[in-house]
């Protein structure tokens, strides 16, 4: 049995599962309107976490968190449901199928068959649809992958009761209720306000605070972890920053995307300008990972190396401030 | 980011055949989305990643034959996790899976809590006692 559905690529899969629930339903919304009506941009250091080795710093919003937002702000109703018991959840899921419904899953990403090797770690906050099953296959869109696949019933069992941090239990989630019209003007506004809030956020490890806090860890971590540890978590601060899902520079272009939306749906000029000036700061945040990767090229890297891409971040984390105020105001 | 500047690098997503999906702008300022093959920068921060869990999972095998610590160690390297994501897939509290590290404890362990062990490595007892086994 196949529901049908129609699959888009999207940068990231949160985003990119919202978009395609939406469409689905018949309310043709972008990712980026949903990055940042959901207040997906943000930036957090989170010390003490470790996560494969390495400081835990995020680009976004904390998973899940985008579409409660969203679903809250343009007066849609969700359900989700996690589950103990395996066989319970995929019960609920034919059901769902069986009701032509599909249906989101958050996943681990470790035994996600169809992932580069490579890319398969234990992170658990990714997220799929299944918009059918064909005998013992369920049917799959991805979002981040360019076309819909499979995984058989063993292998999404094994995906959706990953274990580890932000274990999925198998958290399933679908729209049930939409009003006639979708507010976004107002949604939007409230989404710009917060992203401003957090980013503006008086505390030490969020927004451009937490940008700041991170450069002055880097001019540290070659004297006190020595070069190969630096090395390490650099390339991870990288990583979080470009890996698949971010749309380049750190979801800065998904935000500017968002902002020249935006900018139409209101009629709001100051959007379309601010909109620019974020490409150009995402660029920045490209150029970094450009001198970042540099240094972690050739291992044994000079302490300078480190000191510049530190005046890197606090050059960015200045323009975002001043970003940020100004889009505060401009809405 | 302009719509021509979208890297075309090569990189490991080609071995699964697809390609992600970028932001950036076209000629007349609008956005639009680009596929990306790759980007060097990254490809090097996951290229140095891997070499460091490869380098992990090369000590923890010399140490498993030096006697310091017990395979589970080893099968824990291998598949990328740490303490706490191997306690939570077992079901065993993080500082017995410590203990059970010591080659000992490891020895004295019944073949219940082994069993536990070698399901979550998808392997058999014997492998799990062996790290020569298969790989």
């Amino acid at each position: 049995m196949e529901i049908e559905f129609t699959h888009h690529q999207s940068a990231h899969c949160e985003n990119g599962v919202i978009s395609n629930l939406m469409k689905h339903n018949g309310f043709d919304v972008s990712e980026p309107l949903v990055f940042g009506i959901g207040s997906g941009l943000l930036f957090c250091y989170i010390p003490l976490l470790m996560v494969n080795h390495a400081p835990a710093i995020t680009y976004r919003a904390m998973p899940g968190y985008i579409f409660k937002r969203f679903a809250k702000r343009v007066g849609i109703k969700i359900k989700r449901e996690k589950f103990k018991d395996p066989k319970k959840a995929k019960a609920r899921l034919d059901e769902n199928l069986n009701n032509n419904n599909p249906v989101g899953l958050q996943v681990g990403v470790y035994n996600l068959v169809y992932f580069p090797d490579e890319y398969r770690f234990h992170f658990n906050a990714h997220n799929l649809v299944v918009y059918g099953k064909e005998n013992d296959s369920y049917l799959i869109s991805d979002p981040v992958m360019e076309t819909v696949t499979t995984l058989t019933d063993k292998q999404l069992e094994k995906v959706r009761f990953a274990k580890g941090a932000f274990a999925p239990k198998g958290h399933i989630y679908y729209p049930t209720d939409f009003p006639k019209e979708l507010k976004l003007e107002a949604a939007i506004k409230k989404g710009i306000k917060q992203t401003c809030r957090e980013m503006l956020a008086p505390m030490p490890i969020v927004g451009v605070k937490g940008i700041r806090t991170i450069a002055k860890l880097i001019r540290k971590w070659p004297k006190k972890k020595g070069t190969k540890v630096a090395n390490h978590y650099l390339g991870q601060i990288v990583r979080m920053q470009e890996e698949i899902g971010t749309g380049g520079g750190g979801f800065r272009y998904i935000f500017a995307a968002f902002l020249q939306e935006s900018s139409k749906i209101l009629n709001n000029d100051k959007l379309a300008e601010l909109s620019k000036e974020m490409t150009l700061i995402g660029d920045l945040w490209r150029d970094f990972a450009v001198d970042a990767s540099r240094i972690y090229k050739n291992r044994g890297a000079k302490v300078d190396g480190y000191n510049d891409v530190a005046s890197q971040l606090e050059i960015i984390a200045d323009k975002e401030e001043v970003f940020f105020k100004k889009l505060k105001k401009a809405i | 980011m302009k719509k021509d500047e979208v890297p075309q690098d090569k990189s490991n997503l080609e071995s699964a055949n697809f390609k992600e999906l970028c932001y950036a702008v076209d000629e007349n300022g609008e956005y639009t989305t680009v596929n990306s093959s790759g980007w060097n920068p990254k490809k090097i921060a996951l290229d140095n990643a891997i070499d460091d869990i490869n380098e992990r999972i090369a000590d923890a095998k010399k140490r498993v034959f030096n006697h310091e610590t017990s395979p589970i160690e080893y099968y824990m390297e291998l598949h990328k996790m740490d303490i706490n994501i191997l306690a939570s897939y077992v079901g065993i509290w993080k500082w017995r899976v410590k203990r059970h590290f010591k080659p000992g404890v490891f020895e004295k362990l019944s073949q219940k809590t082994l069993q536990k062990y070698a399901d979550v490595f998808e392997i058999t007892i014997a492998q799990l006692k062996n790290i020569d086994h298969g790989n």
